[in-house]
This record gives structure tokens, sequence and C-alpha cells, in this order.
């Protein structure tokens, strides 16, 4: 039988297995919408903002693994969804976004809400597609999901124009594809591997600074067991929180421009760096000149590209980081050559040394709420078990400082982006694809107001997220950039009028708090909790001074820390 | 370092503009870039010249390599190859220079493919330099036009760039 563009695009997104897709309607996408109301196995959310819709699948892909969907119309709805795909493009998080064109005939006339949507996501995609025939749109929708699914993840759009959604065709969904030029490598290179445990087994100061292609990868498992049998410390990037487990006493905490004394510390002194799964970002090395002088390096990383980019490499392997480290873990034991216990005690000794300046302490006397004291509450509230999304600013830093993640895929963050107005959105696809599971967003009063149009779609959608406002009255952290670099001139950092959120969210429809005393800060995290189908806007007054402490200053080598 | 990247991609439309937009997203620089379909009316291939330390070079090829529409991808400077031009550059022509000109153009092996009045269009294949050397040679007040393809290369010998 023959069906509609439309018909075809539902029945495509049902049989690979998609749950939920995150959209707006408008006129391109008008057939689609048709189609999509006429059944009910594909649930489609309705956002206030594409925006929105774009960090929504993002944070549902980061929960679970599972690419995320979008579906905006043309012209602004595409346009609106950019900060999201770009967003998505910089974590190399799974994501299939449809976008609505003006018919095929109109392309390049200038038509009625068009923008050349393969164009201006070019940079910020990992592929796109503009389907001109309705026999191409099976297999393009696809090869889509195969694209954003493997080797290094990332989103994929397929521009449709409205013609082609109302053509029919014979509809049969393809089990597999091949793309000639696309054949990315799962398994390492086993020389390189062999080279790499013996290199990594004789180290006297051995470090292991980890990522977010360990989330993504799904290889925490295998990365702690290695970790663990090797007895060596171990850090984790802001993206890669998770794939180690916090509590864990090898673990040193994050690493990089706010990451602790100690992992900075260790890495600047160790003797053989292994990397899994990063990219040695500059938020992350400091000053590259500085950066591991006496290292040898070791990087597992899916991305040839990714390697030797920013530092030169050693043992360069790529491939899989899950089956790379299970290889690595199978050779470990059947290997005769055991780590110095000596020097790796007197490394140890050293680190911990390192440790007891205590670099996260910050001061309890002021009667103010401090926002490490919150999270921290947080955290024991919650067990260390909640999703916690974030947005950008400190409040993001003092959440990935003071919230320890045992667990991979619990902290979704824009890293990359830095994108604001990334938290509440995010918190709405996370709470989608765990529904009993308690999902906080750390956020600060200027990053929620960039996205906080969705509070509505919460509403609708009974979504009970926990929103922790941080509110300091400032765009934190720019005023701390300001006060250490810019003689404390806060050009444009305070946020005055400032809406009631107490009474923003009620007439959302949801409940809200206002906390001003450090001795209300657990009451009223426990209460949120118990009031299970409830989304709670917590409005914390923090103390306005705060700042994110340690620091590496621009310019400054890992071993260059402020410390408070 | 110069060095000469071929690469064979999907005839698509949009192919071009990804290799072009990543070089420009990227700061890298292309001297000259040439690209035409193949006897395989799927594959274009394209020729790139470009200039950059070891390190940029290698970014540059991994880069290109991940981008979904590069099917191949060989750097011809690693080995022995071959590279042409072709120009084809009209000159002003007066009685005084127009057997100075034919003589000239004989000496580099180009030909005369156009003649007026006033104007020589002379067609000239080889090098770079070689192109840039007969430019010198008929001295810049005298060229009216000139059309240079960009390079296109080859590797020697048994070595070749296919599917
Ligand atoms: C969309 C966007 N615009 C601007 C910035 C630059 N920026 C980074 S942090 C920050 C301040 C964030 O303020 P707030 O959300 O109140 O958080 P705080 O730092 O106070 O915790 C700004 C403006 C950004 N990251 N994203």
């Amino acid at each position: 039988m023959e069906l509609t563009g439309a018909d075809i695009f539902v029945r495509c997104l049902r049989d690979e297995g998609v749950e939920y897709v995150f959209g707006y309607p408008g006129g391109a996408v008008l057939h689609i919408y048709d189609a999509l109301g006429q059944q009910d196995t594909l649930k489609h959310i309705l956002v206030r903002h594409e925006q929105g819709a774009t960090h929504a699948a993002d944070g549902y892909a980061r929960a679970t693994g599972r690419p995320g969907v979008v579906l905006v119309t043309s012209g602004p709805g595409l346009t609106n969804a950019v900060t999201g795909i770009a967003t998505a493009y910089m974590d190399s998080i799974p994501m299939v976004i449809f976008s609505g064109q003006v018919p095929t005939h109109l392309i390049g006339n200038d038509a009625f809400q068009e923008v050349d949507n393969v164009g201006i996501t070019r940079p910020c995609v990992k592929h796109n597609f503009l389907v001109k025939d309705v026999k191409d749109l099976a297999t393009t929708i696809k090869k889509a999901f195969y694209i954003a699914m493997t080797g290094r993840q990332g989103p994929v759009l397929v521009d449709l124009p409205k013609d082609v959604t109302a053509q029919k065709t014979e509809y049969s969904y393809p089990k597999q594809v091949t793309i000639r030029s696309y054949n990315p490598t799962v398994k390492g290179h086993t020389g390189q591997i062999k080279k790499a445990v013996k290199l990594l087994l004789s180290a006297r100061r051995p470090m292991i600074y980890t990522g977010g292609g360990v989330i993504l990868g799904n290889a925490a498992e295998p990365l702690t067991e290695l970790t663990r049998a090797l007895g060596y410390p171990i850090t984790n990037t802001l993206m890669g929180l998770g794939g180690y487990p916090a509590s864990d006493k090898q673990f040193l905490g994050m690493l990089g421009m706010h990451g602790t004394y100690e992992a900075n510390m260790a890495m600047h002194g160790c003797d053989v760096l292994f990397a899994v799964g990063a990219r040695f970002d500059d938020r992350v090395t400091g000053n590259i000149e500085k950066f591991c002088p006496t290292a040898k390096i070791i990087h597992i990383d899916i991305d040839p590209s990714s390697i030797s980019k920013n530092v030169k490499v050693d043992i360069p392997i790529v491939g899989c980081v899950d089956t790379v480290l299970r290889e690595m873990l199978a050779l470990l034991k059947d290997s005769k050559q055991k780590p110095d216990h000596d020097a790796l005690q007197a490394w140890w000794h050293q680190i911990n040394d390192w440790r007891s300046k205590d670099c996260l302490k910050f001061d309890t006397t002021s009667g103010l709420i401090k926002p490490q004291y919150v999270l921290q509450k947080l955290y024991e509230v919650t067990r260390g078990d909640a999703f916690v999304t974030s947005d950008v600013g400190q409040h993001q830093m003092w959440a990935a400082q003071y919230y320890g993640f045992d667990k991979p895929r619990r902290w979704i963050n824009s890293g990359g982006l830095g994108t604001m107005g990334f938290g509440l959105p995010a918190a709405m696809g996370v709470q989608l694809a765990h529904p009993q599971d308690i999902v906080a967003c750390v956020t600060g009063e200027g990053s929620i107001q960039m996205c906080i149009q969705e509070l509505s779609t919460c509403l609708q959608y009974q979504l009970p997220i926990k929103i922790i406002n941080l509110n300091n009255r400032y765009l934190g952290m720019v005023r701390q950039w300001q006060e250490f670099f810019y003689e404390k001139r806060y050009s444009m950092s305070y946020m005055e009028s400032l809406p009631d959120f107490v009474k923003l969210a009620e007439s959302y429809g949801h409940v809200g708090m206002k906390i001003e005393k450090p001795a209300d800060v657990e009451p009223a995290l426990k209460e949120a909790i118990k009031l299970k189908g409830r989304l709670v806007f917590m409005d914390f007054i923090t103390d306005q001074n705060e700042n994110v402490f340690p620091m590496i200053p621009a310019g400054a080598g890992l071993n260059e820390m402020i410390l408070l | 370092m110069r060095r000469i990247i071929s690469l064979l991609l999907e005839n698509e439309a949009g192919a071009l503009s990804r290799v072009a937009g990543l070089f420009s997203a990227r700061g890298y620089n292309i001297e000259s870039l040439t690209v035409a379909p193949t006897e395989d009316p799927s594959l274009s291939r394209m020729t790139i010249v470009t200039r950059g330390s070891e390190e940029i070079i290698e970014q540059i090829t991994k880069q290109l390599n991940k981008l979904i529409d590069v099917v191949k991808l060989m750097d011809l400077t690693e080995g022995g190859h071959i590279e042409r031009e072709m120009m084809l550059i009209k000159i002003g022509t007066t009685d005084g220079n127009r057997e100075d000109i034919k003589r000239l153009s004989d000496i580099f092996r180009g030909r005369v493919i156009d003649v007026t009045g006033s104007t020589y269009t002379v067609e000239l294949t080889g090098t770079g330099d070689k192109l840039d050397a007969f430019i010198e040679a008929v001295g810049r007040a005298q060229i009216l036009e000139t059309v240079r393809s960009g390079v296109s290369g080859i590797a020697r010998g048994e070595k070749s760039l296919h599917i």
C-alpha cells in the first residue's frame, strides 16, 4: 500500500523504536502533525520554544543513551532550534532533528518561512540531509539514526520539504544501511593496546583522566574495574563525572579550571597519563605549554581527530572505549608485570598530602545561605542518587564539585557549548525517560529565565522536576571574572527586576518556595522531595559574593591554582 | 609546509560546501581547490592545496576524513606525484610586442588560442611555478586577464586513489 511522506515519517520513527518526539508545529510540517495526531504509539511532547525541544531531546539522550528526536517547522522553527543543536554537537549527543522546509519548487525563492536549513546547521551537525523525493525518505531516516548513534555520536538533521511529506510511495523501513564513505572504527589496534598496558604498568606516578566518551560509550564498568585493579588515582572531566564512582577513595574529583587541587596537581606531576574518552579541552589543560610536563600519554578515543589535536600523545588508540578497556583488562589479568608497589605508595602519599588542603572547604559561619551548602544538602537528601541537570555559571561548577556522582548518565550539563537555558528543558527529557526518579535542575536566576517558558510544558506533561535556583542576584560567573580580572567593575552582571519566582511558579500551576536562611535549606529540600507528583521551584537566596574555588586563572598551568 | 590533498567525495549537492566550510570554520588555509566528477559519476575528485605545520596538516586530513561525504583521501605530497595547473591569459598586444609574446609562449610551451588586433589569449599548462614565471616574463603591465584552474594532482606509479 502506498503511504504519504507524513505517514512514512511516523512509521519510520516507530520502527526505529522512538518513544518521544519533542517538537512544535508550523506550516511546513502540518502534514506530519496531521499524521502524528492520528496515532498514539509515538508520543509527542509540545514544548513552548524550539530551543526547549532540542534541549529536552538532548537530556533524554544523555540520560538513556538513546537518540533524542526533534521536530520543528521551517524558518524560525529551525533557527530557534540551532542553539540546542550546537549544544548537542559540542557534547557529541545523539540526536535526530527533523525540520520542515518549503515545498521543493519554492526552495531558493525566499519563500515564506524559508531559510537554508541545511546550510545554517552544517557547522553544528555531524551530518545533514535534504530529502527531495519521498522514495528516499525511509532510507534517509535510517541513515540519520545510524550516523547519529555510531562512531563519535552527534546530531543529524533531516530537512523535509512540505510536498515530500504529501507525496506517496510504498513503505518499507530498511533493517540496516551501509554508507560507503562512513565506517567508524570500533576495535582498537591490538599492538597499541599491548604497548599501552605495558606503559601503564611501568608507571611510577600514574594518573587516569577520563571524559564524556566513557559516559557516551557506556564504559563506566570496565573503567571502574581497570582502575581498581591498578589502584591508580583517577579524575573525571566535567563531562565525564559519574564515569567512576565519586565516593571511591581512588577518585580525586574533577580536574581543570575549577577542578580540585589534588586532581590538577596529580595531573601536573604524573609520569604516565592515561586519557580515556577525553579531548584535552582548554578548560581542562590550562596553559597547554605547561600541561603534564613529565608525562608519557596514552589516549583512547573513538574519533581520530581528537587524538593529538591539542596535546601530542605517545600511544594513541582509536576505538570504542568500552571494547578497548575490556581488552586492556584482559591483558592486565594475564600480565606477570605488576605496578611498582613502593613507587605507587609514595605517589599516593604525595596525593593525600595535596588532598589534605581540603580545597573545597567553604565558610559556614556567615549566616547566609552558601550555594555549596545547598548542593551538599541536596546530595544528602537524595542520597546521591538523583539525576541532576544544570544550567551554566557558578551554580554549574558547584553542582559538579559538591554533588558526587556515583553512576554515569546522572549528571546532565552543557559542557562544550556552555548554553544557559539548557537545565530546565533537559530535565524534562530526563524526567520523561525516568518518571520514577528524582530529577533536580540546578540553576541560577540568570539561566532559568532563558527557557522559563517550559514551566508550562512541565505542567501539561506532569513533570515533577525539582528546581534548585541558586539566586545570587548576579550573573555570578561573569561577576566573578569581573571581580578578579576587571578590578571589580561589574558591568551588566547584576540581575535586577527579577520576578517573584514563587508567584511565577504558582502562576504556572507549580509549587514555589523561597528559602532565605541556612537552617531552612534542608527542610525545604525534604519537603520538595515529598511532593512527589509536583514540580517545585525552590528559590534559594544565596550569598551574593561567593566565588567558585579553586580556580586556574587564564594562562596558568594546572599546578598554579588559586585556592580560597 | 605546502601540501596537496586529493579527495574522492560523493558527487552530491552540498559536499563541496562541507569541505569549504570545514576550512573556513577551523581557520585552515586553502591555496587552491579544484573539483569535478570522475569516470564514476557518483564520485567527485577534489584537489586541495594547503599550507600548515605537520600538526595542522594531520588535523586537516583527519577532519576531512570525518566528513561523511568524503569517501577516500590521499596526501599526494607524501610520495612521488605530478601536479598540473592550466592558465588562460589574455595579453594586450602592440606591433612592438606581438613577436616577443609569441616567442615567450613557445618557450613555455603555451599556445596562442585566440587573437584580435589588440590581444593574444594564451593557454599554458604546468606547475604553479611555471605559470608564475610566465606571468613574470610577460610583465604585469601587459596582462589584461588571467584565469587559473588551480592545481590538479595525481600520484606517480601504481599508487592510485580509487574505491
Ligand atoms: C546563552 C548564554 N549567554 C551567555 C553566556 C555567558 N555566561 C556564562 S555564565 C553566565 C552567568 C550565569 O548566571 P546565572 O545563571 O545567574 O548563574 P550564576 O553564575 O550566578 O550561578 C553568563 C552570562 C552563556 N554561557 N550562555
